[in-house]
């Protein structure tokens, strides 16, 4: 009886990738403005950290970062992307993996669908190879539109099998993680994924490949505990809320109030958790030269 | 007493009726011997017969049977020998997590264990057996010391999951679980893990990443616990049965899909019903895996344990056409 509320009788088709021109201002349309719900003409948004009202325009142009006082907003995997790589030169890996329902689980098939169609992908993650300021770098990034995120099979096989091209063709690798952690739906198969690439990069570490893991807004549960917690270089956006158990759970838990502050960037640096801070646009010079500095044959006095 | 559970209750019901009438035939000396076979044939049948057709969520009650055995129960039936090791080098000693080494069958092993109290003194000071990074951080010193000296590597889950409070988050309670992980699936010593009986989502997973994985029966691991669930599909915690049957996390469940090896049997009614039955029980089944994954070598053993993994997650390849959504399925 519930679960028929959430079941369509339609099919969905989804072209093949890439789907929709790179660019920052692709990413507007889809993605839910914090401020939606006051300003529901998707025309302005709100900060909702200095309340100043902002067009959507200038919000895309400025890689959604308020012009005010650089509160970073959520963006979507290609817009990141579009940030980030060589124009023309990503080339994406397993677009055709996607979803199945292997426990049944209620409302599932649904919450796909919905996903799918809020965030005009496949699923929570976009991984392929592309030129970062001319280096070559395997690229992953979450989609916090398709369930925030969360890992079950398919992102935990796609995120593994750039690892593992990675390795062969012995490029470093930047994962950007948004999630909320391992997707409910799947169960025990979604938990594994933690397992299997946390394993993956295990291989990548012995193969001596660099991996930079950048922790955005939100990261927790399964992939704090995992991927995202395994860089050797660790780099967060301002303000980003990142954790392993969020706040609403430990307050009905252990009816703990966590303090003013706590699980930001900024809490996870002082604690020792994260090496950078980065904002967005500063990432991809940052990472260029971080980059660099790993290049084979760098350590040879190769000016950086 | 020990706690009975309400499916219970009609076996326990017959049970006293036996012990009356056999009080009654005592003293009034009346042969009512008939009567009580008749009366204990039946206990036997309701016995198979509920619990052998347990749901999950009363599997989920057993697992977490204040009673159930924990590891300190089975170490006297398993090892020969153990000494505990204790502390992270770092910050504390995680009472939540044991750590030793240990002779089992007569072969050195390094053992790692979540450890839930016996009662509230017992449970607060091992934090109801919610391990904070400093408890997994040991279990990472204790296993890189196995592989060192080439040890075979045991580990014994039973958490309701990882500490989730200021201070777990403060001490980076993600990272010391992905650090788990990651050492565990580098490791070339054999590596057995065991739910003895709640597997809490990542907590527990931490030190699952084993060549091979098994399951008492009664036990259950799960990406989250069911009241969780039922808290986020239903907003109700009372549904936490539902949810129970939605997450599929019953040994029998994880087998079919592919992530338990084998599923130790329990006495009937569970470990704490014959806390030695169930530890025979277990001794045979890891010695089997023993035997087995001492005799690959050690690449093997490292190959095959990442290869285990890799092949965990069901998915869809080529969606061109639809998205994995039939007419068929959605009719079903």
């Amino acid at each position: 009886m519930f679960k028929d509320i959430f079941r369509k009788k339609k099919y969905v088709t989804i072209q093949s990738a890439p789907m929709q021109k790179l660019g920052p201002s692709d990413a507007s349309p889809k993605e839910p403005t914090t401020s939606k719900k006051e300003l529901p003409d998707g025309l302005w948004a709100k900060c909702p950290k200095c309340g100043e009202v902002l067009f959507n325009k200038n919000l895309e142009e400025n890689a959604r970062v308020c012009t005010k006082c650089e509160h970073h907003f959520r963006i979507s995997a290609r817009g990141r992307l579009a940030l980030l790589a060589d124009e023309n030169s990503f080339e994406e890996w397993d677009a055709e993996l996607v979803s199945l329902d292997p426990l049944e689980f209620p409302g599932y098939q649904g919450k796909l669908m919905e996903a799918m169609e809020k965030s005009g992908t496949t699923e929570a993650v976009l991984t392929g190879q592309a030129l970062l300021d001319g280096i070559p770098v395997v690229l992953v990034f979450n989609e916090a539109d398709f369930m925030m995120g969360s890992m079950g099979s398919v992102v935990g096989e796609k995120i593994t099998r750039a690892i593992e091209k990675a390795i062969d063709l012995r490029l470093p690798v930047v994962i950007f993680s948004t999630s909320g952690g391992a997707r409910m739906q799947e169960g025990i198969l979604s938990l594994y994924q933690m397992a299997k690439t946390s394993a993956a990069l295990g291989r990548l570490a012995e193969n001596h490949l660099l991996y930079i893991s950048v922790l955005t807004d939100p990261t927790f549960g399964g992939v704090t505990a995992s991927y995202a917690s395994l860089g050797d270089i660790a780099i967060a956006e301002p303000n980003a809320l990142i954790g392993f158990t969020g706040p609403r759970v430990i307050k009905q838990t252990m009816r703990q109030e966590l303090p003013a502050g706590a699980q930001t960037a900024e809490f996870n640096q002082e604690h020792g958790l994260i090496d950078l801070i980065v904002g967005r646009a500063q990432m991809r010079s940052v990472l260029a030269r971080l980059l660099r500095y790993h290049q084979e044959g760098a350590q040879y006095g190769a000016t950086v | 007493m020990v706690q009975l559970f309400d499916f219970e209750k009609p076996i326990e019901q017959l049970v006293q009726k036996i012990s009356e009438l056999q009080k009654f035939s005592a003293d009034k000396e009346i042969d009512l011997s008939q009567e009580v076979a008749v009366l204990e044939k039946k206990v036997a049948f309701l016995k198979k017969e509920i619990y052998g057709n347990l749901e999950p969520w009363q599997k989920a009650q057993i697992a977490r049977h204040p009673e159930r055995p924990n590891f300190y129960d089975y170490i006297p039936f398993l090892f020969e020998d153990f000494i505990e090791l204790k502390g992270d080098r770092l910050f504390a000693d995680d009472r939540s997590i044991a750590g030793g080494i240990a002779l089992f069958h007569g072969i050195p092993v390094t053992v790692i264990a979540q450890v839930k109290g016996k009662g509230t003194k017992e449970n607060i000071k091992r934090n109801f057996g919610m391990p904070h990074p400093e408890g997994y951080h040991k279990a990472i010193r204790l296993m890189d010391q196995a592989e060192k000296f080439g040890r075979p590597i045991l580990t014994f889950i039973d958490t309701p999951g990882a500490a989730c409070d200021l201070a777990a988050e403060e001490r980076g309670q993600g990272e010391a679980i992905a650090r788990c992980l990651q050492a565990m699936s580098g490791y070339s010593v054999p590596v057995i893990s065991t739910i003895i009986g709640e597997g809490g989502s990542g907590g527990a997973l931490a030190l699952g990443v084993g060549n091979a994985v098994l399951m008492l029966e009664n036990s259950f691991y799960s990406v989250i616990a069911p009241e969780s669930c039922a808290s986020i599909l239903w907003k109700d915690t009372t549904k936490a049965k539902e949810a129970a049957a939605a997450l599929k996390f019953t040994a029998q469940d994880l087998q079919r899909l592919g992530v338990a090896d084998e599923i130790v049997r329990e006495p009937l009614g569970g470990a704490h019903k014959d806390l030695r039955q169930t530890a025979d029980e277990l001794s045979q089944v890891i010695s089997k895996y023993l035997v087995r994954l001492r005799s690959e070598k050690p690449e093997v053993l490292k190959e095959k344990r990442y290869q285990k993994l890799r092949a965990i997650g069901v998915y869809q390849e080529n969606s061109k056409k639809t998205l994995g959504i039939s007419e068929k399925d959605l009719t079903k």
